[in-house]
């Protein structure tokens, strides 16, 4: 499963997950390669009042830039991108990374449904989108949206999530491309950075 | 990459509403722009964005309504108290030095933020000589903004905000709890001018020594995010500031050169003096 399917046609990758995401991204983000062509987005529920940690938490961990996304700034090349705490995190044309303090969705901002949703315009099938553990149903309606433009979606198998009800709800709106564990999903990122392969060997 | 027919509509929509009702949402942000016109069409129950063009176009009642979401007002009393903490301590200072003193809350949808810094500005003996223009474009949140009356569920967040952004009384003392509703204390009001004013197409109407402008330039692509800067440049005084959102940047905009970065993660801004004018690139 790890082979490097994607990595001619992946231009964005964006991650959701809430209850039990950090350590779930902890399995998956140090995994990223330098090297690594697309930018990768993250939404994880957080607490709205507190800023949030994660650039600190990730950014030691990972080979690839961390940053917390700041309003219209320019979308680099495999850097990650985390939504700050109470905003949505958009991809807007440009690209550029875009916030928005419209009101929660699924009782959340930022939301998962509004980043996955923007990919979907945004890139389309060159969009691939990656649910996680999460405890409600935020994101259900983004996978289904970058399906519906012919991105990849993958979620993880739910068996191994701490909290199954984000990938369940995904998973009842309609079909997903890869249902995974943290490591395929990892070996399946590191892909992502692989050089073209020629086409006859 | 082609342009989709949701765009398509989208694009319709707005040039349809500029020509029939002057509201100009042209030179909004695309992805957030999307999301509110999916949002109006399950709201009004249109299948299509044409759909909610024909509404729009013979129903203003409708248009009202779409209005609402493509305004969306959302705001609280002292969100981000650390802002709040540096206009006191950072600003406040320079502030006193003015005999009289004129602040632009600029998009102040239902009216949180001009009762926070109005309120800010008493404690700090300030508010008998201030002048608060705020201005927005939706009449209805101006209608609420000057009522100044929120769900008294929503205080205990305020209250919280205030006390971190270094309030010095109960907030209590700035408001009248009554069935379920916190009425702000009418002599704040005396203090606040609100008016229709709308960055996109309207001109200065002053010259103010701040601007508070906070989670408003990101709905806007960097063309009208210049021209809204350019507003706010020039109705500022000499060293005047300017306050925006906590994850909001000049950097991107034609103006990052026009002003001093003063507080660095609260995003107060100060503008420079006139020598600086040279390192100011004038948009377009």
């Amino acid at each position: 499963m790890a082979e490097p399917l994607y990595a001619d046609r992946i231009e964005a990758v964006v991650i959701g997950t809430s209850a039990g995401g950090v350590e779930a991204l902890l399995a998956l983000l140090p995994a990223l390669p330098a090297g690594l062509r697309a930018p990768v987005f993250v939404v994880l529920h957080l607490p709205r009042e507190r800023p949030s940690l994660l650039v600190d938490i990730f950014g030691p961990k990972c080979a690839v830039p961390v940053r917390e996304a700041v309003d219209k700034e320019p979308i680099s090349a495999g850097t990650i991108y985390f939504a700050p705490p109470d905003y949505h995190l958009l991809i807007d044309d440009g690209p550029i990374v875009s916030l928005s303090d419209d009101e929660p969705v699924h009782h959340s901002r930022p939301s998962i449904d509004v980043l996955f949703e923007s990919a979907a315009d945004a890139f389309g099938p060159g969009a691939l989108a990656i649910l996680l553990t999460g405890g409600n149903e935020d994101g259900a309606a983004g996978v289904a949206a970058v399906r519906e433009a012919g991105g990849i979606v993958v979620v993880q198998d739910p068996e191994e999530a701490y909290a199954p009800t984000m990938v369940e709800a995904a998973l009842a709106r309609g079909p997903v491309h890869h249902r995974l564990r943290l490591a395929d999903i990892a070996g399946l990122l590191r892909g992502l950075a692989a050089e073209k392969r020629p086409v006859r060997d | 990459m082609t342009v989709s027919s949701f765009d398509i509509e989208r694009r319709l929509l707005f040039d349809a509403i500029y020509l029939k009702y002057h509201y100009d949402f042209r030179g909004y942000a695309e992805a957030s722009a999307r999301r509110r016109v999916r949002t109006a069409m399950v709201r009004l129950e249109c299948a299509t964005v044409s759909q909610l063009q024909d509404r729009v176009l013979h129903d203003p009642t409708a248009f009202a309504d779409v209005l609402d979401v493509l305004t969306v007002p959302v705001s609280e009393m002292f969100r981000d108290p650390g802002y709040f903490k540096a206009l006191r301590e950072r600003v406040v200072p320079m502030l006193r030095t003015y005999p009289s003193l004129k602040v632009w809350v600029a998009g102040c949808s239902t009216g949180e933020e001009a009762y926070s810094i109005a309120i800010l500005l008493r404690e700090e003996g300030l508010l008998e000589r201030t002048i608060i223009y705020a201005t927005d474009i939706n009449p209805r949140t101006l209608q609420q903004a000057e009522a100044g009356i929120y769900d008294i569920a929503r205080v205990p967040g305020f209250s919280e905000n205030y006390r971190r952004a270094g309030g010095r009384a109960p907030l209590s003392d700035h408001y009248t709890a009554r069935y379920g509703r916190a009425a702000i204390d009418t002599t704040l009001k005396r203090h606040i001018v609100f008016s229709d004013h709308s960055l996109a197409t309207d001109s200065v109407f002053a010259e103010v020594q701040l601007v508070s402008c906070r989670n408003v330039l990101i709905y806007f692509k960097r063309e009208l995010q210049d021209r809204a800067l350019s507003l706010f440049h020039e109705a500022l005084c000499r060293r005047g500031f300017l306050g925006i959102g906590s994850k909001e940047s000049l950097r991107w905009s034609a103006f990052a050169q026009a002003f001093d970065d003063i507080a660095g993660e609260d995003r107060i801004y100060q503008k420079r003096d006139e020598d600086g004018r040279a390192a100011l690139r004038r948009p377009h």
